[in-house]
């Protein structure tokens, strides 16, 4: 079977959710046949990538991988595949995965692509990819020798090769020797700016109220944010509110905003449309407050409440408090 | 300063997305077009940039004659002039993308100079391939970043900011380079009256670049199968509160 290389990006010593899942396509697709991980600098993620399937990790050693300096990273990516002769290169569909692997196909004049949910490979490689935030799916061709593809976020699960067979036999760790030019370092981090300590993480929140145009001003987010304040939840929004300028875009749940994965999502004055909804999908469940029964969101609600969400919000914070007995 | 921004124009879905009958494109007997917001943020960057320090900001689309919509739209908001190169209406795909649009640099370029900046989506909104601008960037030999919340440039240099956990990574690129903006880089502008009126008047340049064959071939679309969820409505209006807090409570979110 064809090797296959799998870029797996890591934070302190951890590999990432994507990354991993990554690696389990890889590993399905090189069916029995080597499958290489690289990973850059951080060698303490290296040791435990054979529970997820890689034979042999390679360990990028540069001080230029201790910041991002995605040219290096697909520099030794490219490298790695050239080398063993790779049939397959994936890497993790984050914004530093696609922009590396994207790097990886324009310095071999290979097409990529991006956010792949299913992978065969063969002449031509057969893929499904995610389109319009996952709303819709692409099934496409890869005419080309090698294939190089992302893994779109949560599409595919990460599979330990232990819960699958025997225990994992332990992959090879070896350093792997990066060979960088002065153009491979031109675009790299000069610096880093720690966030201000923020509140209450969007992407992390276990409960979400949002409003959308319906809420009509900056102000007139008072009782969403009342609402939110009540239980414990992070304030969100559409896309008519942050480009009306009622809210900052941080807030903003949806394709071109954050992705959320909340226990419960409360939607109000939002009409549901799929790029709202293509951030909301990790929600267990959704609550639309609409005034509209016939609101596109109803087809993705498992509850609402029909009617004037000024009116409903605060009715709603009134009962906590009465039922809290405050 | 001279500018380029890609626009790609994609249809404007809202609801429930339908496809043609032979599923290899998105039905829209019903909908208009629109550009996806990431380029929207892209287009202002450019305006801000050419009302900072003069020169010119050049949009440039690859797309149906539909799109000329999305350029006037995009004049209207101040762009300088436009560039459309014009398609029967298929995919393309990002490689031929990349192509037809180098072929319309490199033209430009030869007759008024270099871009010293060219701004793209990160993504596009239909597609979503994530490489255009590395693509670009690779075959003009410029550095090229992507996923971008904040662009300044002083003295030659751009200074570029990427959203990453715990805070913000800086980058610093040489004019001339090639910059992929997300949404939230900054807040765009709605089309004055007078930029509408102005924009008709714009000069708008044409060609047909003709599509080679296509190693990203998409055979045909999915619309993926979500549950198809009925809301079990709670009540109307602000008596429903007592049975809302009691789905609350039995979520374990009270
Ligand atoms: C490529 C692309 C990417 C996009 N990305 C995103 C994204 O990331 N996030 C996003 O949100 N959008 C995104 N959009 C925009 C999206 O298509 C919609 O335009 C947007 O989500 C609409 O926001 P909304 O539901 O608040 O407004 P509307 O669609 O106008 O809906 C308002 C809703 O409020 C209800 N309402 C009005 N008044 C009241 C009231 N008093 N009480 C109760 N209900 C009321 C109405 O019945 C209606 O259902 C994107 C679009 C494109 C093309
Ligand atoms: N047909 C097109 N015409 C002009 N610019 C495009 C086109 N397709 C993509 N782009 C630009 O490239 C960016 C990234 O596209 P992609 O790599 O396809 O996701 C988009 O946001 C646009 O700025």
């Amino acid at each position: 079977m064809p090797p296959v290389v799998v870029l797996v990006t890591t934070a302190s010593g951890a590999a990432d959710e994507v990354s991993l899942q990554a690696l389990t396509l890889g590993r399905r697709i090189a069916a029995g046949g080597p499958v290489h991980a690289l990973v850059l600098a951080d060698e303490a993620a290296a040791a435990g990538l054979g529970d997820w399937g890689a034979t042999e990790v390679h360990v990028a050693r540069h001080a230029a991988f201790t910041r991002a300096a995605p040219d290096a990273a697909a520099r030794v990516l490219g490298d790695l595949a050239d080398q063993v002769g790779a049939a397959a290169v994936l890497g993790p569909g984050t914004e530093a995965g696609n922009t590396i692997l994207a790097r990886v196909a324009a310095r071999a004049g290979l097409p990529f692509a991006a956010n792949c949910t299913a992978l065969t490979l063969g002449a031509p490689t057969t893929l499904t990819r995610s389109r319009w935030g996952g709303s819709l799916l692409e099934e496409a061709a890869l005419h080309a020798d090698r294939a190089i593809v992302t893994t779109a976020p949560h599409a595919i699960a990460a599979e330990p090769v232990s819960g699958v067979a025997a225990p994992a036999p332990a992959a090879t760790v070896t350093p792997f020797d990066a060979r960088l030019d002065e153009a491979d370092l031109a675009v790299r981090v000069v610096d880093r700016v720690p966030a201000a300590a923020g509140g209450l993480s969007l992407a992390e929140a276990k409960v979400v109220v949002s409003g959308g145009r319906g809420v009509g001003s900056a102000e007139g987010f008072r009782p969403v944010e009342e609402l939110a304040g009540l239980l414990g939840a992070a304030v969100g929004c559409s896309r008519a509110v942050t480009i009306s300028g009622w809210r900052s875009h941080t807030d903003q749940v949806g394709q071109t905003g954050t992705k959320i994965a909340p226990n419960l999502y409360i939607a109000a004055g939002i009409s549901g449309a799929t790029q709202h909804l293509a951030g909301a999908r990790g929600a267990k469940k959704i609550l639309a407050i609409n005034k509209d029964a016939e609101a596109p969101i109803m087809a993705a609600a498992d509850y609402a409440v029909i009617g004037d969400l000024h009116a409903i919000l605060p009715a709603i914070s009134a009962e906590i408090r009465r039922a809290r007995g405050a | 300063m001279k500018v380029l921004v890609g626009i790609k124009s994609v249809p404007a879905v809202a609801g429930r997305i339908a496809l043609t009958p032979d599923g290899r494109a998105i039905d829209t007997k019903h909908l208009g077009f629109a550009i996806g917001p990431h380029e929207e943020c892209a287009v202002e960057q450019a305006v801000r940039l050419i009302e900072a320090d003069g020169g010119e900001a050049v949009v440039v689309t690859l797309g149906p004659a539909s799109a000329l919509e999305q350029l006037r739209d995009a004049l209207a908001l101040g762009m300088t002039r436009a560039i459309h190169l014009v398609t029967d209406g298929q995919e393309w795909d990002p490689e031929s993308t990349t192509e037809a649009l180098l072929a319309a640099i490199e033209a430009d370029e030869a007759e008024s100079g270099a871009f010293d900046l060219i701004l793209l989506g990160n993504e596009a909104g239909d597609s979503a391939d994530y490489q255009v601008a590395v693509r670009l960037g690779r075959a003009l030999g410029r550095p090229t970043i992507t996923a971008l919340k904040g662009l300044s440039i002083a003295g030659g240099v751009a200074r570029c900011e990427q959203e990453v956990e715990g805070g913000r990574d800086v980058y610093e690129l040489t004019l001339p380079a090639v910059a992929a903006v997300l949404e939230g880089i900054n807040l765009p502008r709605f089309p004055s009256v007078p930029g509408r009126l102005r924009a008709k008047t714009k000069p708008v340049a044409t060609s047909e670049p003709a599509r080679p064959a296509q190693r990203l071939e998409m055979l045909r679309l999915v619309v993926p199968q979500g549950a198809a969820k009925q809301a079990q409505v709670l009540g109307h209006g602000p008596e429903a509160a007592p049975a809302v807090v009691g789905v609350l409570r039995s979520l374990g979110v009270l």
